[in-house]
């Protein structure tokens, strides 16, 4: 652990300089995890006057529960087809500005605000254009002869929340793409240039190679996004529905646990999902330490 | 650029300029419903011009709501969004900065334990703890009100590497001449650290305060009463409702009310966003 070589030597103050962030994580932080992955051990009875240790049931219900298995596949298609969807769209903004001189700075300010819109803000605006009776994109899509209800298809409703998840991405993997672009030496084009490549070949063999840390980092930074940060969508549209086809992990905790009051089912899934951001977030910083000797 | 091609560049500004427009559309979209009239989504589809109700439309929104969804008038939400914002800005820089400072700036023992315990922080969203913190609130009764919306979320690792990535890179001799001078930790901190820190703080500042602004769960899980409802929750209830009646123009315009602050602050701030964004993901 880096420190200064000159330090202060106060015993006691660096303590009370901590304590308001360690309160907070203990509290609000940690014993809830710990909790979390206790209750995953338990069974309550119908009416929650005992619980019963029950070793490894919880989870072995959840791995066997059809519902569990297609949220876990849902969840997968979500979060590859948000990643897919935001970071080409991304791309494709990024590569165009970056050729751009005068107008750069105006584009990017035109980019950025989606960032800020809230996730629920996004998934309501996308509803409202996909509204199947009143929507402008079901009146044109039924032009082309194709009938859109995200009420009653699933396949619908995961492109309708694929779409608003993405949307509020742009800006995030546009930026990071822009800087990522801005990096690569100018000599580089040039020498290709020179050579006889024109821009399209440019771009597949010398940009999108020289891209891939950048690409790297915003593929596991999308997913982290799509699995957790899409709470808000989700709950503000589709509900998980219909029929569980939008009922991602996240969401579904929230649903047996607040909801449905399956506390052992619940927290099971608490602890999967934590292993899974515990993996997320070990790949991202064995990335991040090799971009630094990069 | 390394060649002139005028209509490779006028291809880009195209594909710009359509890309931009989808980017806009729901936003546009929205922002027509919210200035019709209440009749005008009763038939056929979402006019594309602009109506003439947008001053009724969000006066009345900001003062009475809609009554019938169960959700207060928007004024009061907006106001508890901003102070729920503020608070969890401000409170995640103060706690954070002062932890790093104890974290770079002083020897002792347990300093890696603190240093790892903020960290695994990071690995804990609310999203994968719902209930056992739900618990916790409520069991300090904590419950609707601004400390149980705010508290709970102000731990930050984020912020906290933020600032020690920074303060490693603050020049030793800069604690070395204070301490000659016979400046204690609090002066030196005072005095030297949190100016240099400025720019810093202010980029973390709008990146936390759009985070603060949007949150969406926690205010769903702990707030009852509707005087604590923050505006992006309490628009959900209103969208729910006009599902079934076609009050379209009303939700809309709340709708561009929840988004409008946020996206104020980044486009004023855009130097400050990037700069904060960048950083808090190293």
């Amino acid at each position: 652990m880096q420190t200064k070589r000159t330090v202060f030597p106060n015993k006691a103050l660096p303590y009370f300089l901590l304590l308001p962030q360690l309160a907070v994580t203990g509290i609000f932080f940690l014993w809830p995890a710990w909790q979390a992955i206790w209750f995953s051990f338990l069974r309550e009875d119908a009416f929650g006057f005992k619980s019963t240790f029950v070793w490894l049931e919880n989870y072995a219900r959840l791995f066997n529960s059809a519902s569990y298995i297609n949220s876990i596949s849902i969840t997968f298609t979500f979060a590859f087809a948000v990643a897919f969807l935001s970071m080409a769209v991304a791309l494709l903004f990024a590569v165009n500005v970056n050729s751009m001189i005068r107008s750069r700075n105006a584009y990017t300010t035109l980019l950025v605000w989606p960032y800020a819109v809230a996730p629920a803000v996004a998934g309501i605006l996308w509803w409202f254009l996909f509204n199947p009776s009143i929507g402008i994109l079901p009146y044109l899509l039924s032009m082309a002869e194709i009938r859109w209800n995200h009420r009653t298809s699933q396949a619908d409703a995961m492109t309708l929340v694929v779409i608003a998840a993405s949307w509020k991405q742009i800006s995030y993997n546009f930026l990071f793409f822009l800087a990522g672009l801005q990096a690569i030496p100018n000599s580089l084009i040039e020498a290709a240039a020179i050579d006889g490549a024109g821009p399209f070949k440019r771009f597949r063999t010398i940009v999108f190679p020289l891209l891939s840390p950048t690409t790297f980092f915003l593929l596991v930074v999308n997913v982290v996004y799509a699995m957790f940060d899409t709470f808000g969508i989700i709950h503000a549209t589709t509900e998980g529905g219909p029929a569980g086809g939008t009922n991602i992990m996240v969401y579904k905790v929230y649903a047996d646990g607040v909801i449905g009051l399956n506390l052992g089912s619940s927290s099971a899934q608490s602890v999967v999902l934590m292993c899974v951001v515990i993996f997320l977030t070990v790949i991202q910083f064995r990335y991040i330490e090799r971009r630094v000797q990069y | 650029m390394v060649e002139n091609r005028p209509f490779l560049t006028f291809l880009s500004h195209l594909v710009l300029i359509l890309g931009l427009l989808v980017v806009f559309l729901p936003v546009y979209i929205a922002l027509i419903a919210s200035t019709r009239g209440p009749t005008e989504f009763l038939s056929g589809i979402v006019p594309l011009l602009p109506g003439d109700h947008t001053i009724a439309n969000y006066r009345a929104m900001l003062q009475s709501g809609l009554s019938t969804s169960g959700a207060p008038p928007l004024f009061p939400m907006m106001m508890n969004s901003l102070i729920m914002a503020l608070a969890i800005a401000i409170g995640k820089i103060v706690i954070s900065i002062i932890s790093a400072y104890a974290i770079v700036y002083f020897r002792f023992p347990f300093r890696a334990l603190a240093f790892w315990a903020i960290f695994v922080t990071l690995m804990l969203p609310v999203e994968v703890r719902i209930i056992p913190t739900f618990e916790v609130v409520a069991n300090l009764s904590m419950l609707n009100s601004y400390a149980g919306l705010t508290i709970p979320l102000i731990a930050s690792a984020t912020a906290t590497f933020l600032f020690r990535q920074f303060f490693l890179t603050v020049p030793e001799e800069l604690i070395e001449a204070a301490r000659v001078d016979g400046a204690g930790p609090i002066k030196f901190f005072w005095d030297i650290l949190l100016p240099l820190s400025r720019t810093n703080i202010a980029a973390l500042f709008v990146i936390l305060f759009i985070y603060g602004w949007n949150q969406y769960l926690w205010p769903l899980l702990i707030t009852t009463d509707t005087r604590y409802y923050t505006v992006v929750m309490g628009i959900k209830r209103m969208a729910a409702y006009a599902d079934a009646e076609p009050l379209w123009n009303l939700v809309m315009a709340a709708v561009m009310l929840a988004a409008i602050p946020p996206v104020i602050v980044i486009i004023f701030m855009q130097r400050l966003f990037i700069k904060g964004l960048v950083e808090t993901e190293k």
